[in-house]
């Protein structure tokens, strides 16, 4: 199966799977049975509430998500004395922008540099800064990146297309903690004219996990 | 517990694959394992600590040829199994006859659909306002302990009788060695300590880079 096609399934059809056990009688899946039958059990006990799961999963599919901390970064870039609030106290700091919650008691904000590279990971389950980046995506909490990113964190970032200088010192932060991490990437060369709002379309969810760089618009405005 | 979770330095597992334009979820279950898992966390009987321990004690060959939210799905089960809210018993009759009876129980206080945003919001699972004096600060040496408990916890494999500096102070936490065994909080002081990548891994690491690792006072020793 190629990974294109796995994408494409992912991207078009998913809700469309459930459509289609119903339109073809196809059976359900062990792992789909085991959900159904578990949450009947606990909507009919009454230990949740089916509406609550709604809101639940609109919340973080279509609310929360990557696009909160490139506003942090865009305003980061933007204005300095928030810059250094941000590096001070990330918590407070992205509070002032209504992003509190789950799995972000405490924001620690690292920022990328010349001298410093910074990237997080979770090598023992898959804590993630949700307020301003979302859910982790799938590589994030996979095997590969847990047990690579700590032992060889230049191998990581190269295979993803960053080469780290060997004067550039790499800090991984493993989030063994409540506390979460959010990297400050380092403003691309040749943004100086856009906006904030045309910053932030640039920030990618990976480059504030410290595994990309944010590169500089195409044909820029240099 | 030394299980497949722990997975720092472990090697083996191929390339990191980043899916370009990925969804939030792949599969509608995906999204009712995730949501079940957080609305029935606010039932409050346990913690985030004990949710954690219960998704490691999944047999190691199992996780790791399972995904992400078959892991939250099994510590789901063997929570509400364990804790007599849903018995294996009755899930297994459940799915085999949607019709299969659900034994009653009281006394809950369940999430409604109004309460999500606020409970998402002000939900604290592990902040600490006991005012605990630390054993350390900025720059103090500290060597890891060396400890292989059955139970949770959150000093990793990679990271045990090794040598490093603390960086920064947390403040007070839950300790979730206690609390994620059911043994209490004992809420105490939480450091990210920072490892230079040469004393986790040898002479072969980069010496100029480090691995920062969030650990709590009884971690640690003086160094």
């Amino acid at each position: 199966m190629s990974h294109d096609h796995e994408h494409e399934h992912h991207h078009h059809h998913d809700d469309d799977d459930v459509q289609e056990h119903r339109d073809h009688g196809a059976p359900l899946t062990e792992v789909e049975l085991r959900v159904r039958a578990l949450e009947s059990l606990l909507v009919d006990k009454g230990l949740v509430d089916p509406a609550a799961l709604d809101a639940l999963i609109d919340t973080y599919e279509t609310k929360v998500g990557p696009r909160n901390g490139a506003r942090i970064v865009a305003r980061a870039w933007v204005d300095g004395a928030f810059k250094r609030r941000l590096l001070e106290d990330g918590t407070a700091s992205v509070a002032e922008h209504g992003f509190v919650g789950r799995q972000s008691e405490k924001l620690v904000v690292v920022e990328n540099t010349p001298q410093t590279h910074n990237m997080v990971v979770c090598t023992l389950c898959s804590c993630y800064p949700w307020a301003v980046l979302g859910l982790p995506p799938v590589w994030y909490k996979s095997a590969p990146y847990r047990s690579r990113a700590v032992i060889d964190p230049r191998g990581v970032l190269s295979e993803l297309g960053v080469e780290v200088p060997a004067a550039t010192e790499v800090r991984v932060w493993d989030s063994t903690a409540e506390i979460r991490y959010m990297v400050l990437p380092e403003r691309p060369a040749g943004t100086e004219r856009m906006s904030e709002e045309q910053l932030a379309e640039l920030v990618t969810r990976d480059a504030m996990i410290g595994v990309a760089t944010v590169p500089q618009p195409a044909g820029g405005s240099r | 517990m030394n299980g497949a979770h722990d997975l720092g330095g472990m090697h083996g597992f191929g390339p990191v694959d980043i899916e370009p334009d990925e969804p939030v979820f792949h599969h509608e279950w995906e999204r009712r394992a995730f949501a079940l898992t957080l609305a029935t966390g606010f039932l409050g009987k346990w913690n985030i600590d004990q949710g954690r321990f219960a998704r490691e004690q999944m047999p190691p060959a199992e996780y790791l040829a399972t995904t992400y939210y078959e892991h939250w799905l099994f510590g789901l089960q063997k929570l509400l199994n364990d804790l007599r809210l849903v018995s294996a018993g009755e899930q297994a009759a459940r799915e085999k006859d949607p019709a299969a009876p659900a034994a009653p129980v009281t006394g809950f206080r369940v999430l409604a659909a109004r309460d999500v945003d606020n409970a998402l919001r002000t939900s604290r699972t592990s902040k600490a306002d006991e005012d605990v004096a630390p054993r350390y600060k900025v720059g103090d040496r500290v060597i890891t302990r060396n400890i292989n408990p059955l139970g949770h916890t959150r000093l990793p494999r990679y990271a045990r009788s090794k040598r490093g500096v603390v960086t920064l102070d947390h403040g007070v936490w839950v300790f979730p060695d206690t609390a994620g065994n059911g043994l209490g909080r004992t809420p105490q002081h939480c450091y990210s300590v920072r490892f230079e990548a040469r004393e986790l891994w040898g002479d072969a690491a980069t010496s100029r880079d480090a691995i920062y690792i969030d650990l709590w006072d009884d971690h640690l020793e003086p160094a």
